[in-house]
């Protein structure tokens, strides 16, 4: 029974590499919108290149000494008739050699990781695009300061173009995670940290927070729209404007009801209210998902969101205004037909 | 001996007075029982609450708990497993082990043990209490502020977490000081430092990582206390305040409290290697100077879990560098034990099946962890299932797997009988796989993005798969305890008796009974050697011959002192939980708790100030 088992082993540690190996080599295991290890930015490269460095290291490492402790055990197992096995109580100049070795295999891990270190902490050209996030209980808010557009949950920048994140956090710990653009940055009450990274190409891509901040952590979600230059420009354009007076009935009645209700106390809508508590609606209709990326942005959605945001969202800050039936349906017209 | 007899099946006493002399009793042995049970008691506490998230984890949007459940679940786990499970299980092997490795008769302080121990009961008692209250800790085992203000938290839930981490603290100092005092005052003549077996080693390591560094968290947790009851503003960043200052402080206790962790483990493979391959640890001491290493760069790498918190560049290069250091003792222990088993006899007992593994899973674990010391992956891994697939590699493949190797090694010198070998050996192949098939994948879903601490993902993110795979671990691992538990109940029923040395051991408790008599020693024995008792059997292997054991000694037992058992202990400890307690119900309690407690602790103090006299015959308490 030890033989067999102990002879099954190898196979298993084998078959294991061997799918690592596959993997590695673009098996779809690593392709998920999340992944950290396709990476889309210059920022994510240079981190990705120390990544791989350690891990063929450590792979090579873990094979040989998995594969060294299980030939020992089975070259020494006990066989009858054995005397006892020489006292050999240590040998120094092997000891001093294997120390040495773990502290060059190390070093080759430090020597390009400190450079990088320095490099993706530099301070950004004045040229990059700035963008300030706010990560809140649980959604992010996106302001771009000098192109005075603030937004929620769904962040829109230019491929090619460096981009420079300040983080702020007007409540508690949250991070700042895009995985496929690089890795995160926490985002500290009292403090501003940042992140200057440049997107390659066009593409969306899902982010999270990474910290857990409370109750609905899971559910701090957003999109990150990486836009060719001129879809870029056209979005910003479309930012920009006022926001849309509606002309259906229906969305003109939520529209009432909105700037009769509380709503206006944390929302902003340009020209309508200044609420700054909640996400700005000024353009709500171009963004795709509600409730930090949770589902799609649709009249029924967003008319389930107004009834009850806290049964859609554990804990959400936002109250049950008591809004029902035609009520959720005219609010839900008019801020979707804001474009 | 009444009160040791009366533990022992087959004899007759009344249950009343098999459970006072449990909670009065002052023995080590007896309290290293107390504080096995009760560490076996909250692992399976813990492990029901990692199994109730694997099953809301199973599969995307799942629907087992809510958000909040969910949040006081992980929470909850991680608390449990650090502070109730693997530590108490650490401290039942120091309690029952050391005096009996170092040849003496009991810890330096037999009542401070009682106390220790009955204090951390308490602790345990106070954390989940909150489960009553309807106010279970939701910020996450290391509770970083400003989540846990007031204004974050507002109800007690976070009040039970760092109430009950003070009352645990209090209880691993008391012990820390007593097991520093005792190894380096109680050791048997000859046991000189360097012939002290490597259990002892690392435990003594422990113990001052336990004294440096629980102080720390001790200053941070009265900090939140003092903003959450008197309304201070340390970790209030609308005051200016630095949220990051509980970072540092936790981290500056957190990261040694990983070594306080796993050092008794590699204290116990350390042991088990030895004897399972019939020949001396290789390189005995630069595995103790290894130990000794790993304790101090311990206190001197914590803002590696902060490379994410903007500490600039400087401080980051700096941290990265101290903790692939750290790296360089930890590779060679890992290649020591290795050349232990290099031209060895090796006997595949169970023992040594538990110990091959922690080498395995630890030795993964720790590459894993070579690759976020540096910052930039970091970055990318931390906060992920990477980093969760990382130290559970760490502390169940490694403190778990080595703490069970320590429980099918001593238990026959504990409970007199062997634990069953084909048993022992399908509960670890069940755990072996079972383990590697939760925490393996955990890697992949960390490197494709998914966050640790989130009750719940959407379908398309491709994490769906993986965490099927690892519920389905989780369940194997649980039913792997329920194999130990059947070998448990089989061998008590109908083992065989153990020998006083079963596995041909090489340190001094393998020459006295199993179990041990309360006074451990008849004749406190002299030691030449760090595997003394292998020497004395079998010479060292270099020319001096075996030594003839010394005639069975002619010692009245009953002349032997031993400490008489005490209630003050457990009363004492009581009427601190009511004083603490107190906090979350009255003012008054608080008052009328203080005033007990005093009373209690001048009790203890003065229990045998008018008794000195009688030490002799307070033998005849045994």
């Amino acid at each position: 029974m030890r033989k067999s088992l102990l002879a099954r082993i190898p196979t298993a540690l084998l078959l294991l590499a061997a799918a690592l190996l596959l993997s590695s080599c673009g098996w779809s295991l690593w392709d998920s919108p999340m992944t950290t290890v396709r990476p889309k930015s210059g920022f994510g490269r240079m981190t990705h290149q120390i990544f791989m460095l350690i891990s063929w290291w450590t792979l090579g490492i873990g094979i040989a000494v998995e594969a060294g402790l299980l030939w020992v055990c089975y070259r020494f197992r006990e066989k009858p008739g054995q005397p006892l096995p020489t006292q050999v109580h240590g040998h120094t100049l092997l000891e001093v050699s294997w120390t040495i070795a773990f502290a060059v295999i190390l070093l080759i891990f430090a020597v390009p990781t400190i450079p990088v270190i320095f490099e993706t902490q530099a301070a950004p050209p004045p040229t990059a695009l700035k963008v300030d996030v706010a990560g809140r209980q649980w959604w992010w808010e996106f302001k771009y300061p000098d192109l005075k557009i603030v937004t929620a949950n769904e962040l829109h920048i230019p491929a090619g173009q460096q981009v420079s994140f300040n983080l702020h956090a007007p409540d508690v710990i949250h991070s700042f995670w895009m995985p496929q653009l690089g890795g995160k940055r926490d985002v500290v009450p009292g403090r501003v940290n940042r992140i200057t990274l440049t997107p390659d190409g066009p593409g969306e891509l899902p982010g999270q927070c990474a910290e857990y901040c409370g109750m609905s952590h899971a559910n701090m979600r957003f999109r990150v729209i990486v836009h060719e230059k001129g879809d870029f420009e056209k979005w910003v354009a479309n930012q920009q404007k006022p926001a849309l007076s509606p002309t259906d009935p229906l969305a003109q009645k939520g529209a009432e009801l909105f700037s009769q209700s509380a709503c206006v106390g944390c929302h902003t809508i340009t020209g309508v209210s200044g609420g700054v508590l909640g996400p700005n609606l000024t353009h709500f209709a171009s963004r795709k998902t509600l409730g930090a990326n949770l589902m799609a942005n649709t009249p029924e959605n967003v008319a389930k969101w107004i009834e009850n945001p806290g049964h859609l969202k554990p804990g959400a800050l936002m109250p049950d205004l008591g809004m029902r039936g035609e009520q959720t349906k005219a609010l839900a017209a008019y801020l979707l037909s804001l474009k | 001996m009444a009160t040791h007899a009366a533990f022992m099946p087959g004899t007759k006493a009344s249950t009343g007075s098999v459970i006072w002399s449990w909670i009065t009793t002052v023995d080590h042995k007896r309290i290293g029982i107390l504080y096995g049970v009760s560490a076996f008691f909250f692992f399976v506490v813990g492990g029901i609450e990692a199994l109730i998230m694997r099953l809301q984890l199973a599969h995307p949007d799942g629907t087992v708990v809510g958000a909040q459940r969910f949040n006081e679940l992980f929470t909850m786990h991680g608390t449990t497993m650090v502070f109730l499970a693997i530590m108490p299980m650490s401290a039942a092997f120091f309690n029952y082990m050391i005096p009996l490795m170092i040849g003496a008769r009991d810890v330096a302080f037999p009542r401070l043990n009682a106390l220790s121990y009955w204090i951390f009961f308490s602790g345990a008692l106070l954390l989940h209490l909150s489960f009553l209250a309807g106010a279970v800790p939701d910020g996450g085992w290391f509770g970083y502020a400003n989540l846990t203000s007031h204004q974050f938290s507002p109800t007690h839930s976070i009040d039970f977490w760092m109430l009950g981490l003070q009352v645990l603290g209090i209880s691993s100092l008391m012990a820390g000081f007593n097991f520093i005092v005792t190894i380096v005052n109680m050791r048997a003549p000859g046991m000189t430092l360097m012939r002290m077996p490597l259990f002892v080693w690392m435990s003594f390591v422990v113990q001052f990582l336990v004294v440096l560094a629980f102080p720390a968290i001790t200053v941070a947790l009265i900090l939140l206390m003092f903003d959450r009851f008197f309304g201070t503003l340390f970790y209030a960043p609308a005051a200016g305040a630095d949220p990051l200052l509980w970072q540092h402080l936790f981290w500056i206790f957190g990261h040694p409290e990983v070594y306080i962790l796993i050092l008794p483990a590699m204290g116990i493979v350390s042991e088990v290697l030895p004897t399972f391959s019939r020949k001396p640890l290789f390189g005995a001491p630069v595995v103790i100077y290894s130990g000794i290493m790993i304790g101090f760069f311990g206190f001197g790498v914590w803002s590696h879990h902060m490379f994410s918190v903007g500490m600039g560049p400087v401080a980051d290069s700096a941290f990265s560098i101290a903790t692939m250091l750290i790296a360089v003792p930890t590779g060679v222990k890992i290649l020591n034990w290795i050349g232990t088993l290099w031209g060895g006899r090796i006997q595949f007992k169970t023992p040594l099946y538990f110990s091959l593994g922690f080498i395995a899973m630890f030795t993964l674990g720790g590459l894993s962890g070579v690759m976020h010391a540096s910052p930039p992956v970091d970055l990318q891994q931390t906060d992920s299932y990477f980093i969760v697939a990382h130290f559970h590699y760490v502390l169940f493949g490694g403190s778990i797997f080595g703490l069970f190797s320590g429980v099918y090694y001593w238990w026959p010198k504990i409970f007199g009988k062997v634990l069953d070998d084909r048993l022992g050996k399908l509960h670890f192949w069940l755990m072996m796989i079972g383990f590697n098939v939760t925490f393996f994948p955990m890697h992949f879903l960390g490197l494709i993005g998914m966050p640790r601490r989130i009750y719940t993902y959407a379908p398309d993110l491709g994490w769906n798969f993986w965490n099927l795979v690892s519920t389905i671990g989780a369940f194997t691992i649980a039913v792997s305890l329920l194999v130990f538990f059947a070998n448990v109940v089989k061998t008590t029923r109908s083992g065989a008796p153990a020998p006083a040395d079963p596995w041909d051991g090489r340190t001094l408790e393998w020459t006295i009974p199993s179990p041990p008599p309360v006074y451990n020693f008849a004749v406190v024995p002299t030691v030449h050697d760090r595997d003394d008792f292998w020497v004395q059997k079998y010479g060292d292997g270099h020319g001096t011959p075996p030594r003839k054991p010394s005639p069975p000694a002619h010692v009245d037992t009953s002349s032997i002192h031993m400490p008489p058992p005490s209630y003050w202990p457990i009363l004492l400890a009581g009427a601190f939980l009511f004083m603490v307690s107190g906090a979350l119900v009255s003012i008054y309690q608080v008052i009328l708790g203080g005033f007990l407690t005093l009373y209690c602790m001048t009790r203890f103090m003065l229990e045998y100030h008018h008794q000195t006299d009688v030490g002799p015959s307070a033998g005849g308490h045994h």
